[in-house]
């Protein structure tokens, strides 16, 4: 038993409902009691389908459980074929019915229907929303091509070098982070080099589009999570060789080029050059008409414009699922000049290569799916910008530091109406404009602190920034994106029983008392005119500094002494 | 247990009018869209905020009060979840153990919490882990500092707001004696959660008029209990407390039976309820609520004309489908088409159902896909609905209106019958302004 505030995933149904609602022609009949048809809120709301999710919800209740649930199976089975007249039908179970054992799978089976009946059987107890999701695609994927798996030895024939290579994209879900407009992103680039898209799935694909699968040349795993299970067991079973960079960020996507270059044995050396070849920065008329799919992305000499040197060093903590906290920390750092001051994921079954990461920057990764957790390692590393999904978008809130969503889970907000890849020449567009954003202007940030007594220059301000942190007022309610407007006094939470002041980031000034230590009047006045984002550390460096060495006053001299011992 | 057909209610407590036995009612039993009881936790804890809601249940309970909630992120909340691993299916023992442990470790976290609430979830029914026994077993070591308490708020004995049917019934044994010696004095207790501007706005027309004392239940803390007994005098202000209120009068308390205070006609009638039990003239009930009813009218009279003639579908949710229905035909000149409701507990809904135009059509249970037939058949002007099923039907070119709008929003009362008004105003006027 775990206790449990926040979750970043939904039980493993809700990712197989995330695999049937992104495709066409497939219904999921869920056994499931009636509480559980919320999940189709998620996507009717979060995502504004115009279309419920094609899954009927047996919903049995207390009185139906000594009678005959297996027959209520049956019931929604049969109305639901008749009435959606599916492709293929997709048949499980959620936790409640798990335990009554009525193995619906098995059922729908048994009943004879003129469609394919794929039966999931994802135990609810153990496992998790993303891997339900993995888990459905790969035994949809399965149980129609199993019979048109060539017998073991047999040799995949050579493409034809006459004809374009194909691929097949794989992994694009409902209620993913952006997948709508990295499809976009993903075809333009493959059409760059001359690769010829074959199927796109499960995202608007239909149970007979999955039958071509096999046509491809190679599979690209754009989302490991979800892709990953079934591209494996493509590459074993039709010798589809698997592209696994997954190309958010300029280098990424270079590094894609590169590798589909290699799998499908075609030279991309003209794209890859492109890539590097200009700016972008000239506001020539004749290159604006041109530049309408320039094969390149304005972030690197956005990057390397003086503008961003204000950049260097920003301290950036991630968090997210382990293919965007993965791609997130490769930006941050070798493409804006961050400093990585801590990452992780809620993705244990990635844990391995982001931990990979996180040593490489001198860290220990967050493997954590308890978001307190991971709020007190973001209040400890005190980062100036946080990457995170919506819950780290709250965390980030209250303790006052910018935030940008990079990742699942997502509200309403993070679909948005514009064109906003992640991938790609213009994801990194998007990128560099979504991260920056959040983030004080350069000469600004100057501004404020060398005049930090400006009265205008209240605490918190940050200038072009309507979002001002305001430490001593609790966090207001976001726009709630499920739509539930009114809940009352959203602030009594915050102030009755939220994290002790101390534990965030911001103005809290006080002594330091669990190290014994002081701070002299000149001392706090000193240190409050360091700007309120990196106080906290400051204070908690100081404090330590002068424990360490039996200092019982901070004076301003203390402080300066501990800031020329420990740097930034 | 109220989702028995409402045939089943025991007919001897059935007020004297009822013409409405023979009101045809559909009842279906296919797939139902409606929350469960533990989506009470997300209101329940904003208006007792000394209470602690603990889940005990699975990732999908856990992932079902986060999503009702909207992920309203504040703070840390006042409600989580135990979620169940493999490892307590295994035994039943170790469950408890288990329990226990995320209780002290809660407990530790949180000494602010006064009221601990062990929420029950299917999961943990099925698995048939006692709740009463562990509360009983952690109060001995926690209370009085911490009381814990348990209900159910599971998908397969409650829907929606019948959460809060459960959690104030868990509260009912536990509330003070009324003290003898007050004999059978009247006291007037509210049964139902209103928003705290509501509440107030009542106490002050109640104390005008002279009935007292008041007290609210809930409370506003939990650690506040109302007292009841014989004397007490029950008039409820939401219509799904057929739990509570039984527990209540098995205590001694008294129902004031009555029609729900939304819209005027219906605090009207609400107010006059009590003020008849405390036998208050006509003329200072009348000089009581006159300048609330003209407010009320004059903000009302605004919407009644956008709304009149217009047609009404209701699919069931929030169990207030009735007393909703009841308003908008009789108050805002509304044609029903259907008014579709989770359960009907004759009881609480009489007063109502006796007040709905003749050869109303009444559907209690549900047959989701059947049901949106009907309603795109009808194609009505506004369709009250669950948020999975809101976007869908504006996509079809129907207004909608979602019903946990209608249960989080401070709406009874005179002063909120004008912003009940405009709640089903607002869509359509919304697509009326717009032209894209
Ligand atoms: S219906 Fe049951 S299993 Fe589903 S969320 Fe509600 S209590 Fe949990």
């Amino acid at each position: 038993m775990e206790l449990t505030l926040w979750t970043y995933e939904g039980p493993p149904h809700v990712g197989t409902m995330r695999i049937a609602t992104a495709m066409e022609g497939v219904h999921y009949v869920l056994h499931a009691p009636q509480g559980d048809t919320y999940a189709d809120l998620l996507f009717t709301m979060i995502e504004r389908r115009d279309h419920r999710p094609p899954v009927s919800y047996t919903t049995f209740q207390a009185r139906d459980l000594g009678g005959d649930t297996a027959e209520m199976v049956k019931t929604s089975v049969r109305e639901a074929y008749e009435r959606f007249k599916p492709q293929v039908m997709l048949v499980g179970e959620s936790c409640t019915a798990e335990l009554i054992q009525d193995q619906p799978g098995s059922l729908a089976k048994s009943m004879n229907l003129p469609v394919p009946v794929v039966s999931l059987e994802l135990p609810a107890y153990s496992k998790k929303e993303n891997w339900g999701a993995s888990e459905t695609l790969y035994h949809l994927v399965r149980s129609l091509l199993l019979s048109k798996v060539p017998p073991p030895g047999t040799i995949r024939p050579e493409r034809d070098p006459a004809i374009r290579p194909k691929a097949n994209i794989i992994g694009p879900t409902a209620l993913g982070f952006r997948c709508r407009d990295d499809i976009q992103e993903v075809i333009k680039l493959l059409a760059d080099i001359g690769v010829d898209v074959n199927v796109i799935a499960p995202m608007g694909a239909t149970p007979s589009d999955l039958l071509r699968i096999p046509d491809a040349d190679f599979n690209i795993c754009l989302y490991p999570e979800i892709a990953l299970t079934a591209c494996k067991w493509l590459e074993r079973s039709f010798k589809q060789p698997i592209v696994k960079t997954v190309p958010i960020g300029v280098g990424a996507t270079r590094d894609f080029i590169t590798e589909i270059g290699e799998v499908a044995g075609i030279d991309v050396s003209s794209a890859l050059r492109r890539s590097k070849a200009e700016t972008l920065g000239s506001w020539n008329a004749a290159r604006i008409s041109s530049s309408a799919t320039p094969g390149a992305s304005r972030l690197p000499w956005y990057s390397r414009s003086v503008d961003s040197t204000y950049l260097t060093g920003k301290r950036v903590f991630i968090f997210g699922d382990a293919t965007h906290a993965i791609a997130a920390a490769r930006i941050a750092t070798e493409e804006l000049g961050f400093t990585l001051v801590g990452i992780g994921t809620y993705s244990r079954e990635f844990a391995r290569q982001v931990r990979a990461v996180a040593a490489d920057h001198g860290l220990e990764a967050v493997i954590s799916d308890d978001y307190l957790a991971v709020e007190a390692a973001v209040a400890e590393a005190a980062p100036e910008l946080v990457l995170g999904t919506q819950m780290e978008r709250h965390i980030a809130k209250r303790l006052g530091i910018p935030c940008a969503v990079i990742s699942t889970p997502i509200h309403v907000q993070d679909v948005p109406a514009r064109y906003s890849p992640q991938m790609g020449w213009e994801g990194a567009n998007v990128i560099f404009d979504d991260w920056v954003h959040p983030l004080m202007m350069g000469l600004e940030e100057h501004l404020i602190g060398m005049f930090r007594e400006d009265f205008e220059f209240a605490e918190g301000h940050m200038s072009h920034l309507h979002t001002a942190p305001h430490q001593a007022e609790p966090i207001n309610a976001e726009p709630v994106a499920v739509g539930a407007s009114t809940a009352a006094e959203p602030n009594a939470d915050a102030k009755a029983m939220g994290l002790a002041p101390e534990a965030s980031l911001g103005t809290s000034l006080g002594t330091g008392a669990e190290t014994g230590v002081s701070w002299t009047v000149d001392g706090i006045a000193e240190l409050k005119k360091i700007p309120f984002f990196v106080r906290g550390k400051v204070k908690r460096n100081t404090e330590k500094f002068a424990s360490d060495r039996g200092i019982s006053s901070i004076t301003v001299d203390t402080l300066y002494e501990a800031k020329a011992a420990i740097g930034k | 247990m109220a989702l028995e057909p409402c045939t089943k209610s025991p007919t001897a407590t059935l007020p004297a009018a009822t013409a409405t036995a023979e009101l045809p009612v559909l009842r279906e039993r296919g797939q139902r869209e409606v929350f469960c009881g533990l989506t009470g936790i997300v209101w329940l804890h904003r208006k007792m905020q000394d209470a602690f809601f603990l889940v005990v249940g699975s990732r999908t309970c856990a992932h079902l009060v986060q999503s009702a909630a909207g992920v309203m992120i504040f703070a840390e909340p006042r409600f989580g979840t135990a979620i169940l691993g493999e490892r307590d299916l295994a035994g039943l023992a170790d469950a408890n153990e288990e329990l226990e442990r995320v209780v002290e470790e809660l407990l530790v976290r949180r000494p602010d919490i006064s009221t601990l609430f062990l929420v029950g979830s299917c999961p943990s029914e099925v698995i048939k882990l006692d709740l009463a026994k562990a509360a009983e077993k952690l109060n001995h070591r926690h209370f009085p500092k911490t009381r814990v308490l348990n209900y159910s708020g599971s998908g397969i004995e409650t829907t929606f707001t019948q959460g809060e049917d459960t959690c104030l019934a868990s509260m009912v044994p536990v509330l003070p004696e009324k003290p003898p010696e007050t004999g059978e004095t009247a006291e007037l207790l509210i049964v139902g959660s209103l928003a705290d501007v509501v509440e107030d706005q009542f106490t002050r027309l109640f104390n005008k008029m002279g009935i007292g004392p008041v007290a609210f239940f809930p409370p506003r803390r939990a650690a506040n209990l109302p007292r009841v007994g014989k004397g007490t005098k029950l008039l409820v202000a939401q219509p799904f407390l057929s739990e509570t209120v039984r527990l209540l009068m098995r205590r001694g308390a008294e129902l004031l039976p009555s029609p729900y205070p939304f819209g005027i006609e219906g605090t009207t009638a609400w107010l006059r309820t009590a003020a008849e039990a405390w036998e208050i003239d006509d003329a200072q009930f009348e000089a009581a609520i006159a300048p609330s009813v003209t407010r009320a009218k004059l903000g009302l009279d605004r919407y009644r004309a956008l709304l009149s003639g217009r047609k009404a579908f209701l699919f069931p949710d929030s169990q207030l489908e009735i007393p909703l229905a009841r308003f908008l035909s009789r108050e805002c000149g509304m044609e029903l088409i259907e008014v579709g409701t989770p359960y009907i507990d004759r009881k609480l809904m009489d007063a109502e159902i006796a007040l709905l135009p003749e050869g109303t059509s009444l559907s209690e249970g549900q047959d989701v896909e059947k049901q949106l037939d009907r309603c795109r058949e009808a194609r009505p002007d506004i369709t009250v609905c669950g948020l999975g099923l809101a976007n869908p039907l504006e996509a079809e070119g129907l207004s909608t209106k979602w019903s946990i709008e209608l249960v989080f929003s401070p709406l009874h009362g005179y002063d909120q019958a004008g912003d009940l008004a405009e709640l089903f105003v607002r869509s359509s006027e919304r697509r009326r302004r717009l032209s894209v």
